[in-house]
């Protein structure tokens, strides 16, 4: 016993240190990726973002003007990207929501085949996917003629190239995202937590308002951020299933970047595009409490 | 001892939550430091992101020919070379090629649109890096634009004594007048594509786009030159000599034609899929892809409108500091003996630069007897008869400035 005693007096100081220093090392590696791959290239970003010139002679000039654009020349494909991904994200969350409850609790002995079925389409390409939604809404489609003959859609009424079709496509698209959460909040609920409230006389309304849905919370908080922050970015949807008039942010984006070399002001329409969305999901996880996010 | 400690020696690791409060502090602020080394990066970002282009200047590319000539990465457009499946033949040109030098070709085909490929290859390029490309085909004003960079290698004439057999049409473009860096892969024409069965009549002209019959139901190129040039030349405006002015007055009347609905969508080649299911009834199209789209939909036409129609081209070029460079000119001088071209031709489609390969299609299509080949040898849209060439413009070789206000121009009327 002594000698142990010895031994480890001996080596405190070292032992303390060491102790100081592995936190930091555990943040080390997390740390270094999001230096390198996160913070860094933002810093470029905002320093090209402040740059005025013709490609490839930019120079730093503090160009503010160039976050004005997003205003005075894209305000419509900004206004196309909120109103898109909210209603993107207030549909998906509409259909996610019975099927991953009906999923985690009359799945029974199907849950494993039914989950792998909501993934199945994820096997096939993203651009595949978004192709497929312009046979399904096909002017001459079945769907069309459907809607036409119920007089819902007039007799030159379409659905591909209209708003329509491109929240259809960010909802096909990011499903799943919606789902997944959902789904995993609910397996999780303690049922007798639900059979308690059910034998202090709560109807099933009422034990889902007060038990069942508030601990889903969490996967619905998960869910809606992870549909609404990748289709506020989204283009892909309004390129192939829109015309030019339901273009979004993300459309701009690309373009400036890739055609005009306009790299200044794509880079300040990512980022401002980035702070909005980051100042729209903070009330939004706050109201909806933060723990809510990491339990 | 309390449980903490006790956990501390069994992990050997304290908790953030676990800490003392002042060494909590002592770990953010540390944490703080290392925040703000990063965000005196800035400076330095500035300093470095300042002036990208000038750093072009500053360096040089590594001398070509640093390779062993052996091999060459050939970075080409999808489906954009002959290859057995479909084809008329038993070997590709790719495996004649092989064959015959014992120089490998790595052929990727990794461009979809030269924007994109630009995009990705810019970053390098800039800082003088070699991107491993010994040859890539790129778009007349895309190869342009990689000339005016000093991005293109020159041609070593006495590698390429083929050349000779390029078409007198494409010998001096604007933007390479002696052929100095590039030799046309492809042609093709931009005109109209559409489906008599649904316009109920036929086109002539490229105003009959505008018809209001059509609203909502025709579209056009997202490629800048091949849509602006169609509109200029409805409106009796020379597409090679524009001014600012005539784009202007272009891009008005599609801007008109896009906020009343009439122009559907702005399209790279997926138009095609639109046009076969008839949701449009009519596009600006590529000549190639309605001979393809005819296989499917054996209605669909092609225009040569009265007012003229577009003539552009692909093009092989050495990018700078390539490593193969002489292999890379071996090549090149292959696909302009009229065999290969016609062998290429006779899968690709479009239409083929190479004099002489007319001929040498029939004469290949003799001698495996298929007269389907032989029939292709006579198709207008891939040998256009001197009448067709003669409605043909090219669109003018813009600057940097005109370019970028012309691209600002149309990008804002294409929605984005």
């Amino acid at each position: 016993m002594s000698a142990v005693g010895r031994e480890v007096s001996s080596s405190a100081p070292t032992a303390a240190w060491r102790r100081k220093l592995v936190p930091y090392g555990l943040l080390l590696p997390g740390g270094l990726w999001l230096i390198i791959f996160f913070v860094v290239p933002m810093l470029r970003l905002v320093s090209v973002s402040l740059q005025t010139g013709i490609y490839p002679r930019y120079r730093f000039a503090w160009a503010w003007s160039n976050y004005a654009e997003l205003v005075t020349n894209y305000g419509g494909q900004a206004v196309n990207s909120l109103v898109y991904a909210f209603l993107a994200t207030a549909i998906a969350f509409l259909i996610a929501y019975p099927l991953a409850y009906f999923i985690a609790f009359r799945g029974g002995r199907w849950k494993n085949f039914l989950l792998v079925m909501l993934l199945m389409p994820f096997l096939m390409p993203f651009l595949l996917r978004t192709l497929s939604w312009k046979i399904i809404l096909a002017d001459h489609g079945l769907l069309v003629d459907l809607l036409k003959s119920v007089h819902l859609l007039g007799e030159d009424g379409r659905l591909l190239a209209t708003g329509v079709a491109v929240v259809a496509g960010i909802v096909y698209n990011f499903l799943a995202f919606m789902t997944l959460p959902i789904y995993v909040s609910l397996e999780k609920i303690d049922r007798s937590l639900v059979e308690a409230a059910n034998d202090l006389y709560a109807s099933p309304a009422v034990a889902f308002r007060k038990v069942t849905f508030p601990l889903s919370r969490p996967g619905v908080v998960a869910g809606t951020l992870l549909t609404f922050i990748p289709a506020v970015g989204d283009y892909v949807n309004a390129v192939l299933l829109g015309t030019p008039q339901q273009f979004m942010i993300g459309n701009v984006i690309q373009s400036r970047f890739l055609v005009v070399l306009d790299y200044p002001v794509a880079a300040a329409l990512s980022f401002t595009l980035m702070i909005v969305t980051v100042l729209l999901i903070i009330p939004y996880v706050r109201a909806a409490g933060t723990e809510d996010l990491v339990a | 001892m309390d449980s903490n400690d006790a956990r501390r020696r069994l992990t050997g690791v304290p908790r953030l939550s676990q800490m003392n409060p002042l060494s909590r502090r002592e770990f953010l602020r540390r944490m703080g430091y290392g925040a703000l080394f990063v965000a005196g990066g800035p400076t330095l970002l500035a300093a470095c992101g300042d002036g990208t282009g000038d750093d072009a200047a500053g360096c040089t590319f590594a001398s070509t020919n640093s390779g062993d000539n052996k091999q060459i990465n050939f970075a080409n457009w999808t489906l954009y070379i002959d290859v057995l499946e479909d084809g008329w033949f038993e070997t590709t040109s790719l495996e004649d090629f092989e064959a015959a030098t014992g120089i490998k070709v790595n052929y990727l085909e990794e461009i979809n649109d030269n924007d994109s490929w630009f995009g990705k290859v810019q970053g390098q390029m800039t800082a003088c890096a070699n991107i491993e490309r010994d040859i890539a085909v790129l778009t007349d004003w895309m190869a342009a634009r990689f000339i005016r960079q000093g991005w293109a290698e020159e041609l070593n004439k006495a590698n390429l004594p083929n050349a000779v057999n390029l078409t007198d049409s494409l010998k001096s473009p604007g933007f390479d007048p002696n052929r100095t860096y590039t030799l046309p892969w492809q042609s093709g024409l931009t005109a109209i594509g559409y489906n008599p069965q649904l316009t109920g009549r036929e086109l002539t002209s490229i105003n009959d786009i505008f018809d209001p019959a059509f609203a909502g139901k025709v579209t056009m190129l997202t490629e800048m030159r091949d849509t602006l040039g169609l509109v200029m030349l409805g409106m009796g405006i020379d597409p090679a000599t524009p001014s600012l002015a005539d784009a202007e007055a272009a891009t008005d009347k599609i801007r008109q034609n896009v906020e009343n609905g009439h122009i559907r969508r702005f399209t790279g080649n997926d138009y095609g899929d639109d046009l076969t299911a008839g949701n449009v009834v009519a596009a600006f199209a590529w000549s190639g892809d309605i001979i393809q789209l005819q296989l499917d939909n054996p209605d669909l036409q092609f225009v040569i409108p009265d007012e003229g129609l577009m003539l552009w081209s692909d093009n092989m070029l050495i990018p700078a500091g390539a490593p193969n460079k002489d292999a890379a000119e071996q090549y090149m001088n292959s696909v302009y003996d009229p065999r290969v071209a016609a062998k290429i031709e006779s899968w690709v489609n479009y239409i083929c630069p190479v004099k002489g390969a007319q001929q040498a299609m029939r004469d290949l299509g003799a001698e495996i007897e298929d007269e389907d080949l032989v029939a292709l040898a006579d198709d207008p849209l891939i040998f256009p008869d001197q009448a067709t060439l003669s409605k043909t413009h090219i669109f003018k070789n813009l600057d940097e400035e005109e370019e970028r206000q012309f691209n600002d121009l149309f990008q804002a009327v294409i929605g984005a």
